[in-house]
């Protein structure tokens, strides 16, 4: 049977039904991330473009080799991945608490790591990895649900610990995804999100002043100026002077007299739109819709539940970033610090990108497979 | 296999349900990029403009200031500045220590170059010193790879070489300050250290020799560094200013009145209105003020009783006593008062039982116009102010010039005062009294003339009455001639030579109030009048006990005043000498005058050709101003 003779299958019919169309896909976003950075440094390849390039060759490479291997030994792996970016996060935390102020960043071998940026793809394995598990019955029992929630809300409080609220309403968004798609009633839903309106007051109250000054400032930005409200006014006047076709490339003048904050980072969409127009923001917004729509594509064509759940998450978590981004430079929602996926400078950000795609074309490439509950091979 | 067909299912719905979701996000956000980059994208490009490009004004150089034969009276002189930009070097204390021991820098210079460096981006120049000499400059400039972020530059500082001589008439300039910010909109005086016209010429003509700021557009990022030029206008420097005044003999003026304590010249043409000295005396240095003037110096000047700050040519107001009774002396004339009317003075005048005294006890007998201008007999007037009235002499004091400023080119003039009946009911409620013409008439009471006020009227006295007025600017460059034509103030040839025969005999006539004052040089004599102007009223006391006026504190003297022309054959320079407590006169103010007239007559700066009359007859198309 051929559904059989895929459990075996060699590398090179592995790299045969590697989606080559979602690689050049990706690569393509990523060279207007390079485009972008080369103008962010004023027309120099130094110092962000082609570090980012040489993070990016690195990346696509690994996340062929994450695809290539076997979508059982992933969903084995999951619980371990996840426990060892929950001990990354804890190291982050102690350090932070030791040294001064937010630690946000661990070295590993002189790499910089960003363990809050990688948890979005880890709480994406393991709710995968838990709810492949369970039935139909399973997932509407709310007592059931109670372990897939101690797994979101140890990350969760840790990264509120740091403090990065974006990162934990992105967990919590990501995971609230999963929940829906893995068949969990829209009863409880609807009770999580009453309590949660609820509660706002009291998270009001334990939020930094930083922060409550941040939503405040969202809320109005013209009420700071010169203050916090600055980023959002500037960020919205680059954009809004780039119009239709923008100032042309290497001509943004309020990014490259600096007057846009953050531009290589989070604010790169502003610096991309002022000089490329609302043609160009559009087009990245449909090469950005077109990687999602592939996504679903490959999730519905697998034939177990642990890629299907994996590979929404993947999308979900991507969506997500990109909502959460631009709509923050273009002044929708307050400014949290989420970078736009394969566009912004960051290694973190771009290897936490293409390990989930990996993840999900390994999915894709094992769509066929089929295991038990446990991961282990159907016999 | 069932199980997971269902989950399959299940995960279908709510994939597609989330599918939906993700599409409404981006379609939002689709949208708001369409809004912002079209329909707000005027907005936000004229926002983007103006975070980029910053406007640099170059101030431009200050029209200079000529005396009428292109002698200079305010020029600008060259102020070598150091200046450090803290960027440029690693320790800025350290270098400004090096920098102390080329030139002197002080601990103060040290202090306020540290506080504004840390006022300012690190990119701006900060100054360190200015005004030093040619040497220190050289000396820096030499070692200034030594001093990392030092440079100089040549900026410039408005100086007067007359000093002293012209501080009240040229003025000064000085540092903007908030109020004259506010009133202008000129852009330029919001430049650092940009100065302006503060008193004088220098303040009244500011905006000629102000000239016109040039322009350069930059582009600027963030903090304010320029990235590059956009465009760039040149700065057009002010007017060149050519007065009326003689430099030489303004000094000479100046130098007279020093022998006074406190005193005020003017010497003017009588038919043009060319002021040729205008002077008050004692004067300050305006070369300080122009570079700032120190805390101690201002609040010394302003509490001296001299008050030096003041030009009491224009601004002081005194009480004219007898230089006015050529205006009584017109008013009875053209009232109808017979040109030989004669009245007897026994040295008090009687109006009903109020006893109006006589300068002379004795009394001067009988007397006519011109003895009683000769001997400046008060009981003569007393009775001609009588039968003019108030309001006759007012008339007549105010076509010769009194109870109303000029609009003279040295700003602060003062109206003075002229009364009539109608000012007293507004100004007391009440109405006049008799008593009130006679001290009028005799120039006291409510009486009040400026020096320039006296020096028209002298001059509208000898033109043949004409509506002289004293003109300061005489040309300005590329604008024109300044001096118009008077206009005839129409009064009676015949009155105006009885008051000159009279005027001539006070000086020429052995028995005339100011014969000691005379001048000598035959063709040069003079005419002129003698004033005393009491400041306060005198008791009957001291009148009894005979107390001499020079014994009074110096504040409690009389003023002494004196108005000249010469020659007398052919009237043409005249002057108004005051001399602040100066007590006589006739013996203080007239041999000031008699200098002056003696001084003008000499240059005779009239009759020499000036340098714009040249310039004047190259410009082939009248200026605008000729046309009026």
């Amino acid at each position: 049977m051929s559904t059989m003779s895929r459990d075996r299958i060699s590398i090179v019919e592995k790299l045969k039904s590697v989606s080559w169309t979602f690689v050049v896909l990706v690569s393509f976003i990523a060279c207007v991330g390079f485009v972008s950075l080369y103008s962010a440094a004023g027309g120099h390849l130094e110092p962000w473009a082609a570090k980012q390039m040489a993070r990016f060759a690195v990346g696509i490479v690994g996340m062929i080799v994450v695809a290539l291997i076997d979508i059982r030994w992933w969903m084995r792996m999951a619980y371990p991945i996840f426990g060892v970016m929950i001990v990354l996060l804890i190291i982050v935390d102690i350090k932070g608490h030791i040294g001064m102020g937010a630690q946000r960043w661990i070295s590993i071998a002189g790499i910089q790591l960003q363990p809050s940026e990688i948890m979005k793809i880890g709480i994406v394995l393991a709710l995968a990895r838990f709810f492949h598990g369970a039935t139909a019955e399973d997932v509407k029992n709310p007592l059931y649900l109670l372990a897939p929630l101690a797994l979101l809300a140890v990350p969760v409080a840790l990264v509120i610990k740091q403090p990065d609220l974006g990162t934990a309403i992105m967990l919590v968004a990501v995971a609230g995804g999963m929940f829906f798609v893995a068949g969990v009633s829209y009863w409880m839903f609807g009770v999580v999100l009453a309590g949660a309106v609820a509660a706002m007051p009291l998270v009001w109250h334990f939020l930094h002043d930083y922060q409550k000054k941040r939503v405040l400032i969202f809320l109005d930005p013209g009420s700071d100026p010169l203050g916090a409200g600055y980023h959002i006014t500037q960020s919205k006047i680059a954009l809004g002077s780039g119009g239709v076709f923008g100032k042309g490339f290497l001509h943004g003048t309020q990014s490259h007299l600096n007057f846009l904050p953050e531009k290589q980072t989070d604010f790169i969409f502003t610096l991309f739109t002022e000089e490329w127009g609302l043609v160009g923001g559009l087009t990245l917004l449909a090469l950005f819709s077109l990687v999602i729509v592939y996504g679903y594509f490959m999730a519905f064509k697998c034939q177990n539940q642990f890629g299907r759940l994996l590979a929404s998450g993947i999308i979900i978590n991507f969506s997500l970033y990109i909502f959460i981004n631009i709509g923050m430079v273009m002044g929708l929602l307050p400014v949290v610090g989420v970078p736009l996926p394969m566009i912004s400078y960051g290694g973190t950000a771009m290897l936490s990108v293409l390990f989930g795609f990996g993840l999900l074309m390994s999915a894709y490439v094992h769509s066929d497979v089929k295991f038990t509950r446990r991961g282990l091979e159907m016999a | 296999m069932n199980r997971d067909m269902e989950r399959y299912k299940q995960f279908s719905r709510r994939a597609l349900l989330i599918g939906l979701g993700q599409t409404a996000m981006f379609t939002i956000l689709a949208l708001r990029l369409g809004y912002l980059e079209v329909v707000e994208q005027e907005k936000f490009q004229t926002l983007s403009d103006k975070n980029r490009i910053s406007l640099r004004l170059v101030p431009a150089g200050r029209g200079e200031i000529m005396d009428r034969f292109g002698v200079p009276l305010a020029i600008n002189t060259p102020n070598f500045r150091a200046f450090i930009v803290p960027e440029q070097t690693t320790n800025i204390e350290d270098t400004l220590n090096r920098l102390g021991k080329i030139i002197p820098v002080t601990q103060d210079d040290k202090q306020s170059a540290l506080v504004e460096a840390e006022k300012h981006r690190p990119f701006t120049p900060i100054l360190v010193k200015e005004n030093l000499s040619w040497d220190d400059m050289a000396a820096v400039e030499l070692r200034l790879p030594e001093l990392p972020g030092v440079s100089v530059d040549e900026g410039e500082i408005r100086s007067y070489p007359l000093s002293t001589a012209t501080a009240h008439t040229i003025g000064y300039v000085g540092r903007v300050n908030e109020a004259e910010l506010a009133e202008s909109d000129d852009p330029v005086l919001s430049i650092p250290g940009f100065r302006i016209g503060k008193t004088g010429v220098e303040k009244k003509f500011d905006k000629v020799l102000r000239g016109e700021a040039g322009q350069i557009q930059e582009e600027v990022n963030v903090v304010g560094r320029p990235v590059r030029e956009l465009s760039r206008t040149d700065p057009k420097k002010g007017h060149r200013l050519t007065l009326t005044l003689d430099a030489d003999l303004q000094m000479q003026v100046q130098e007279m009145l020093s022998r006074q304590r406190s005193a005020t010249a003017i010497a003017m043409d009588a038919i043009t209105g060319d002021v040729y000295a205008l002077c008050s005396y004692p004067s300050f240095d305006p070369n300080v003020f122009s570079r700032g003037i120190p805390a101690d110096l201002w609040e010394e000047l302003l509490s001296d009783e001299t008050a030096p700050l003041t030009n009491k040519a224009v601004a002081g107001q005194y009480p004219p006593g007898s230089t006015f009774k050529p205006v009584t002396a017109l008013a009875a004339l053209a009232s109808g008062v017979p040109e030989d009317a004669r009245v007897f003075c026994p040295g008090y005048y009687m109006l009903g039982d109020q006893k109006f005294h006589c300068w002379r006890a004795g009394g001067h007998g009988s007397v006519g116009f011109t003895e009683a201008l000769e001997q400046s007999c008060d009981v003569f007037f007393y009775e001609m102010g009588k039968r003019a009235g108030i309001d006759a002499i007012a008339a007549m004091a105010r076509r010769l010039g009194f109870g109303s400023a000029f609009d003279f080119d040295v700003p602060g003039e003062r109206s003075g005062l002229i009364p009539d009946k109608a000012w007293k009911a507004k100004h007391y409620r009440d109405i006049w009294h008799i008593g009130e013409t006679l001290n009028c008439a005799i120039g006291q009471g409510y009486v009040l003339a400026t020096p320039l006020q006296l020096a028209a009227m002298t001059a509208r006295l000898v033109n043949g009455g004409r509506a002289v007025k004293p003109v300061l600017v005489r040309y300005i460059e590329d604008v024109g001639n300044q001096i118009p034509a008077w206009p005839d103030i129409k009064l009676n040839q015949r009155h105006l030579n009885i008051v000159q025969k009279g005027m001539n005999m006070v000086v020429n006539n052995p028995r005339g109030t100011a014969y000691g004052a005379r001048i000598t040089h035959a063709g040069w004599e003079m005419g002129g009048k003698s004033g005393t102007a009491q400041v306060r009223r005198i008791t009957a006391a001291e009148r009894a006990a005979h107390v001499k006026n020079e014994d009074l504190p110096w504040k409690y003297r009389h003023h002494a005043l004196f108005i000249a022309y010469a020659p007398v054959g052919d009237p043409r320079y005249v002057t108004a000498v005051v001399v602040e407590h100066g007590v006589g006169g006739s013996s203080a103010a007239a041999p000031i005058a008699r200098d002056i007239l003696e001084a003008l007559q000499k240059r005779d700066p009239r009759r020499i050709h000036t340098v714009d009359d040249a310039e004047q007859a190259a410009a082939a198309a009248p200026s605008p101003r000729n046309k009026e």
